[in-house]
């Protein structure tokens, strides 16, 4: 099944599909921006942003605004391009039954 | 059954999408409200010119204008800062009820390119008055509030988008009508929110 193969594990938890969703739409979100819209802590946030970064799908861009540290996030190419085949490959399977 | 799952992740995404990149919470009822401010404002400014070109006395008539400047600046302004005023309070009630947050990313983001286009025009229009272009200020005022409108609405409801465009429209209209600039006002700022403010009422604010 072809279909079956473009749903991607990597985006198979609520909160990293959440992650991708937002950095689709922007250029980029800091850490308190995702824990905010995601409402998750945290642990969570960045335990699931390091897995994103691991295959790639995210850059993680850190700095300094100010004294404060300050993480960036943005989806990479690759990130947007499997985003894309993970949400069409869903919509394909909603739409057989 | 897994269907459901998948059907949830899609709407997921979906309100991710539109909760990070647009603040979804102006509110509908302070667009009509603003429309009617500007509809009395109009009314108001349209009675103190009425009177002046009713005066018969030439000289008369030549004081009467430069006091009726202030007065027109005034409910110029009252009508700016009431339909302000209006639109931050009920939007704040409105964000506080679904839950967003009122000072977020996404609105600041919606004020800044919102800001842009006004402050610009806003500024051209004060050298339209400086070299004594007044009869373009008018048209110009509600053609830079439209491109504001049209700037903004990438990051709000997508009704902003039709409301900056009809104005500006009503805008360059009223370039050929010199001299009607407060009809096309009450027009534009009036009607049009009046319009669109019930429009994004029905649709996005009674739940």
């Amino acid at each position: 099944m072809s279909i079956i193969n473009n749903i991607n594990k990597a985006f198979d938890h609520r909160i990293r599909l959440g992650i991708m969703s937002i950095l689709m739409v922007n250029d980029y979100a800091d850490f308190n921006m995702l824990k905010e819209l995601l409402g998750a802590t945290d642990g969570n946030i960045a335990s699931h942003t390091k897995s994103l970064e691991k295959v790639e799908y995210i850059k993680v861009e850190k700095q300094f605004i100010g004294k404060k540290p300050n993480t960036r996030y943005s989806a990479t190419k690759l990130g947007k391009q499997e985003f894309k085949k993970h949400i069409d490959a869903l919509e394909k399977l909603i739409g057989k039954q | 059954m897994d269907s459901k799952k998948y059907l949830d992740d899609i709407s997921e995404i979906k309100n991710m999408m539109s909760k990070s990149s647009r603040f979804m919470s102006l509110s509908g009822l302070s667009g009509i409200l603003a429309g009617v401010y500007a509809l009395i404002g109009a009314y108001l400014a349209h009675n103190i010119i009425h009177n002046i070109k009713a005066e018969p006395s030439k000289l008369k008539r030549f004081l009467m204008t430069f006091g009726a400047l202030d007065s027109l600046l005034i409910i110029a302004l009252s009508v700016m800062v009431l339909a302000l005023v209006t639109g931050t309070v009920l939007t704040y009630f409105k964000a506080k009820k679904s839950g967003e947050k009122m000072w977020d990313v996404s609105s600041k983001r919606l004020l800044l390119n919102f800001a842009l286009p006004l402050v610009v025009g806003g500024l051209f229009c004060l050298v339209l008055i400086q070299y004594e272009y007044i009869k373009i200020v008018a048209p110009a005022t509600l053609i830079f509030y439209g491109l504001a409108c049209v700037n903004a609405s990438k990051y709000t409801l997508g009704g902003v988008r039709y409301l900056g465009i009809t104005i500006i429209a009503i805008g360059l209209i009223s370039t050929q009508f010199i001299g009607y600039g407060l009809y096309f006002w009450a027009l534009g700022f009036g009607v049009c929110h009046i319009i669109y403010g019930s429009l994004m009422y029905f649709k996005h604010d009674r739940s």
